[in-house]
């Protein structure tokens, strides 16, 4: 006797070899369609949206590819998952961690084919992952006592990232731009500080890295255009209409005259406060909500500048160049610490005018304004540069490198086989093919350059049986190429977590035994 | 169907609108419910034990969960029948109660099922089956008391507790480092353990996730965890010996709750309004001040003047905890919880070594660690993990690792795992069926092979071939008089479970039994389903 239901209508199941194929094939097709943007020569994907307006954008960046998609597949999920934890974690190698990862499952499922449990792949890949990381941080440099050298490093890592997106035909004054600024913020992951402005117009080539601050607002009418050693006070205040705020106040009258009473004493109270504001010496005032046109007034008269509206970040990132505090009450003009800059002026960039305070007290901050074609460009190259700086600062803590190109999952591949050879048992294989996905990842590099991967990669794989090799895919010229003499080299921090994120992935779908898809929740359909 | 017929024949109706109910009774009733309750054991079969398979389940919104929690799966799986509703209830409340062999619970009470419908075939009664699984259940469950054995344990001798959450670890994603988590488990469980009354409050453990990192990376902190920044982005980030003011008021004007209204009409009311409402926020953070506060922790939130008072004032402030985090907050540091400004005293302010503010990866994620509380009992196991599933099936699996702690330090007695209790149960199961005289024994008789249906599912999960091993190993403990021999799921080599250090606890597995047999009762004695009808 059938039961007739034992789930909620249109729920599904599915079990056994059904439910690992249909996550094998979910978890492959989404590494497929990240796999071509991968390596200097991968192409870029467009994506438009279904909202309004079908936005555009163009992108090279593996996790705000993933993050764009709707997708149904369970397996595909986490897989979008580990991208966007990649990117949140260490800000690049968003496409390989889910190459990886799709990769593993390929050869996971050809294992399955010959009736190997998973089980026992998972023990495998996890005796591999494991050597693998060892290699990896036996290999990985460390230049961290060598200045010269430490900073030629960052270049070169910046570099290594930026080619492979729309930012590679200015690479080396992006890799400044960039190293240029994470060195500001000494040591510190916190890229708030650094911010980044974008501004149609121009080519790739104007944009540039201001050691200031750049506000993206404009000055008040009749106030002056620029100051000199001027004293900030940042604030966060109503200057509008001061309204009372105990609860269940309001005003009641019953006389125009009275109106007018009390609208002089709002004014009144206004001036009063303008008046307090001013008696803090300063010359130049920023508020984060709207000024209105009495205060504003006031202020223009005793010369101050006042800008409003600035929008939280920019109070916040103000407040903490200039070195002074976010205020809201002022009682008391000598304790309130106020923000210090040597020059603000108006300047132009394209057809903006923008607002400039340069000579901060803390010379962590800097801007960095990037001028393009499009906005589509635009955000590409911010993607670009955001992936860059993330690389960078994350860098700047562990500094340990190791070199790109393929060279290390040819390392780590070869030291795999090597424990693939010594291990007794079905493991052996699982741990096999593990080698094999490393090796995926310079095939596709290849792949996508154009070139001969398989003549490549043997070239390649024997060329790393030598001792102490450093050779790598050299996208440029077609052949393998000295990696140390290219200067091409990847942080050791993203590659490995590019491993440990894909295997514990990978590990995670192949555990699945059986999927139970509950009823999609009924929506209605507006759109 | 259900018509009667009153004393001049004619037909009347008992159920209302009964046309457009389906209602099956009888035997084929009883079928049904059986059968549904086997889907729902068939389903977590696959999970049970170290090899055992995930299940990813996909929530009507899309939501993604990966587990091998038995109660977890059943509860996201949506299940629309009623019989499996009980079997879901079942697995809940096991993990209510023990928080551990949720899967194993279920497993067994489908298999009791099975062997019910088999007697059920036969012309058993049900309720003669029911009463016989009752008395079989009584004699498995004084066979476990029998063949369990005590341990101790104390403060500085953890190994044998660590060996037992191990156990329960192992068949979770999470084995790969099962040592490390199980130490955690046991030594957060010890930090809050009260080993007079042999009772652990389990509440205050927080248990927080972060995705990024690694598994390994987890960490258990003895102080509070709370996943907020100060409210001001230039208060200080670090706080050495704070005294913590614990505050349920907002630091904005008072809104008082009867309906009221302030009515200005002159001038000079206008400005004494003003002065007040200054003076107010004033004497709020003044109040503080006065008492020694260095850190306020604040339910709700703060008016930007306030806010900017506390940052000139000198005083860092958190705002928007959640009430569970102030209680643990308050429970750490001895501090009270004060609902007024006007009640602040310096004895209700809470002490902490050390408060820091701690900032993670690329984005602006930070979180505040508030460490050497005064009162060490609270304390938070901070799990990292590379997705979002994974930390999710690990809060999971910790909970699972904790309760189990728990359970030992509430009786300490243990059974060897592996499913060498159950045969050893079903052995002394089979051994009181002959002596019972009566239809019963039928029944016992199939209680005992149901209960080797758990140590089947393990060796078929393992790989094994299920029948040979099952039979090896219960010839071997007859033989031997050893009821420590399981099945060998990792291929160590040995089966003595002794040897292999897989414990489980007592209670456990004694409540395993206890309610399995329970529902079965209840599904057996079903007779009468009647459902309203699809429209």
């Amino acid at each position: 006797m059938a039961i007739d239901r034992l789930l909620k209508d249109e729920a599904t199941e599915e079990k056994g070899e059904r439910a690992r194929m249909s996550s094998f094939v979910g978890g492959m097709a989404i590494a497929d369609l990240v796999k071509t943007t991968l390596g200097p020569k991968g192409m870029d994907k467009i994506l438009q949206s279904t909202g309004r307006g079908q936005n555009v954008t163009v992108t090279n960046d593996g996790a705000t590819i993933l993050k764009s998609l709707h997708i149904d597949n369970p397996a595909a999920k986490v897989l979008v998952d580990i991208s966007k934890v990649q990117d949140d974690e260490v800000g690049d190698g968003t496409t390989s961690v889910v190459v990886l990862a799709g990769e593993l499952l390929r050869e996971a499922e050809k294992l399955t084919m010959t009736k190997i449990h998973p089980m026992t792949i998972i023990a495998g890949y996890r005796m591999a992952s494991e050597c693998a990381r060892d290699v990896l941080l036996q290999k990985a440099m460390d230049n961290k006592m060598d200045n010269e050298k430490f900073k030629s490093d960052l270049t070169n890592i910046a570099m290594t990232t930026l080619c492979s997106k729309i930012l590679s035909q200015d690479k080396e004054h992006f890799a400044k731009l960039a190293v240029d600024a994470v060195l500001r913020l000494k040591g510190s992951t916190n890229l708030e500080s650094i911010q980044i402005i974008k501004k149609p117009g121009g080519s790739l080539m104007d944009s540039f890295l201001d050691d200031g601050f750049i506000l993206d607002k404009k000055i008040g009418v009749g106030q002056p255009r620029r100051i000199d050693n001027a004293n900030i006070l940042v604030a966060n205040t109503a200057m509008d209409t001061d309204k009372v705020k105990i609860y269940g106040a309001r005003v009641r009258v019953d006389s125009m005259s009275k109106v007018a009473q009390i609208d002089a004493a709002e004014k009144d109270k206004m001036k009063e406060k303008v008046q307090k504001i001013i008696s803090h010496g300063i010359n130049c005032f920023v508020n984060r909500q709207l000024i209105y046109n009495y205060p504003e007034e006031l202020f223009a008269d005793a010369g101050i500048l006042a800008i409003e509206h600035a929008d939280f970040d920019g109070i916040e990132r103000l407040a903490l160049v200039t070195g002074g505090e976010i205020a809201s009450t002022f009682d008391n003009p000598e304790s309130v610490k106020l923000g210090h800059c040597k020059l603000i002026e108006e300047i132009m960039i394209g057809e903006d005018k923008l607002i400039r305070f340069s000579g901060v007290k803390m010379g962590q901050a800097c801007t960095i304004v990037l001028r393009g074609a499009s906005v589509h460009m635009l955000d590409e190259a911010e993607r670009s540069l955001h992936d860059a700086l993330c690389v960078l600062s994350q860098t700047m803590n562990d500094s340990r490198i190791v070199y790109g190109g393929g060279w290390p999952e040819m390392v780590m591949a070869k030291e795999v086989d090597a424990l693939a050879r010594k291990t007794p048992g079905k493991k052996s294989h699982a741990i096999e093919a593990f080698s094999r996905a490393l090796q995926s990842i310079p095939i596709t590099i290849a792949d996508n350059a154009g070139l001969d991967s398989a003549e490549l990669i043997s070239q390649l794989r024997a060329e790393h049986h030598k001792e102490k090799t450093t050779s790598g895919i050299d996208v440029i010229t077609g052949g393998v190429g000295d990696m140390e003499k290219l200067g091409i080299c990847e942080s050791f921090k993203v590659k490995q977590a590019v491993l440990l994120s894909a295997t514990e992935a990978a590990e995670m779908i192949l555990r699945v035994g059986e999927i139970i898809t509950c009823a999609p929740r009924q929506r209605d359909d507006t759109m | 169907m259900a018509l009667a017929f009153d004393e001049y024949g004619r037909p009347f109706i008992i159920i209302k609108e009964q046309e457009q109910k389906s209602r099956v009774r009888g035997l084929e009733a009883q079928k049904a419910n059986i059968n549904a309750g086997k889907t729902v054991a068939r389903i977590l079969r696959t999970s049970l034990g170290p090899k055992g398979m995930d299940k990813m389940l996909q929530s009507p919104d899309g939501e993604l969960t990966i587990t091998n929690d038995g109660a977890t799966i059943l509860e996201q799986m949506d299940v629309d029948n009623q019989i499996a509703k009980l079997m879901v209830e079942l697995s809940r409340s096991q993990d209510y109660e023990i928080g551990d062999g949720t899967t194993g619970v279920v497993v067994l009470a489908g298999a009791l099922l099975e062997q019910a419908e088999k007697l059920l075939e036969r012309g058993i009664h049900p309720i003669r089956v029911a009463e016989g699984y009752e008395m079989a259940s009584r004699i498995a469950v004084d066979n476990l008391e029998h063949i369990s054995q005590k341990f101790d344990f104390s403060a500085s001798n953890m190994e044998s507790l660590i060996q037992t959450c191990m156990t329960t670890l192992s068949s979770k994603i999470v084995n790969r480092c099962k040592r490390s988590l199980a130490e955690i488990a046991v030594k957060a469980v010890l930090a809050v353990a009260d080993l007079e009354r042999k009772d652990v409050n389990l509440d205050l453990i927080k248990i927080e996730g972060k995705v990024g990192g690694k598994l390994e990376d987890t960490e258990l902190i003895h102080g509070i965890l709370v996943d907020k920044d100060m409210s001001h982005p230039q208060m200080p980030k670090q706080i050495v010996d704070a005294n913590i003011a614990i505050l349920t008021c907002p630091f904005e004007p008072p809104k008082p709750k009867t309906k009221h209204k302030v009515d200005i009409d002159t001038v000079e009311k206008f400005q004494t309004l003003r002065e007040q409402e200054q003076k107010y926020f004033d004497d709020m953070v003044q109040q503080c001040k006065d008492v020694g506060a260095t850190l306020v922790i604040c339910q709700w939130g703060f008016d930007d003047e306030a806010n900017h008072l506390l940052l000139h004032r000198n005083l860092p402030a958190v705002r928007w905890v959640g009430g569970v985090e102030l209680e643990l907050i308050a429970i750490a540091t001895g501090g009270r919880i004060v609902p007024r400004f006007q009640e602040l005293t310096p004895e209700k302010l809470g002490k902490a070594g050390i408060v820091r503010e701690k900032s993670f990866g690329t984005t602006k994620e930070r979180m505040l660690y508030i460490e050497q509380c005064a009162n060490s009992k609270a304390v938070t196991i901070f799990i990292r993990g590379g997705n979002k599933m994974v930390i999710e099936e690990t809060k999971r699996s910790i909970h699972d690792a904790l309760c189990v702690a728990r359970n030992l330090i509430r009786n300490n007695s243990i059974v060897y795992g592996g499913g060498s209790s159950e045969i050893s149960c079903s052995i002394a199961v089979e051994a009181a069926a002959d002596r019972h005289p009566g239809v019963e024994q039928y029944a016992i008789r199939s209680f005992a092979e149901a209960l080797e249906n758990i140590p089947m599912a393990l060796a078929e999960n393992s790989g094994l071939p299920s029948i040979e091993t099952i039979t090896a190993v219960k010839s071997q403990q007859i033989k031997e008089n050893n009821p420590h021999c399981g099945i060998d799921c990792n291929d160590i080599g040995t089966n003595d479970m002794k040897v292999q250090n897989v414990f489980e606890t007592l209670i456990g597995k004694q409540q395993q039994i206890l309610l399995a047999t329970q529902v079965v009762k209840m599904i057996l004695k079903i007779d009468d389903v009647i459902s309203p009808s699809e429209y």
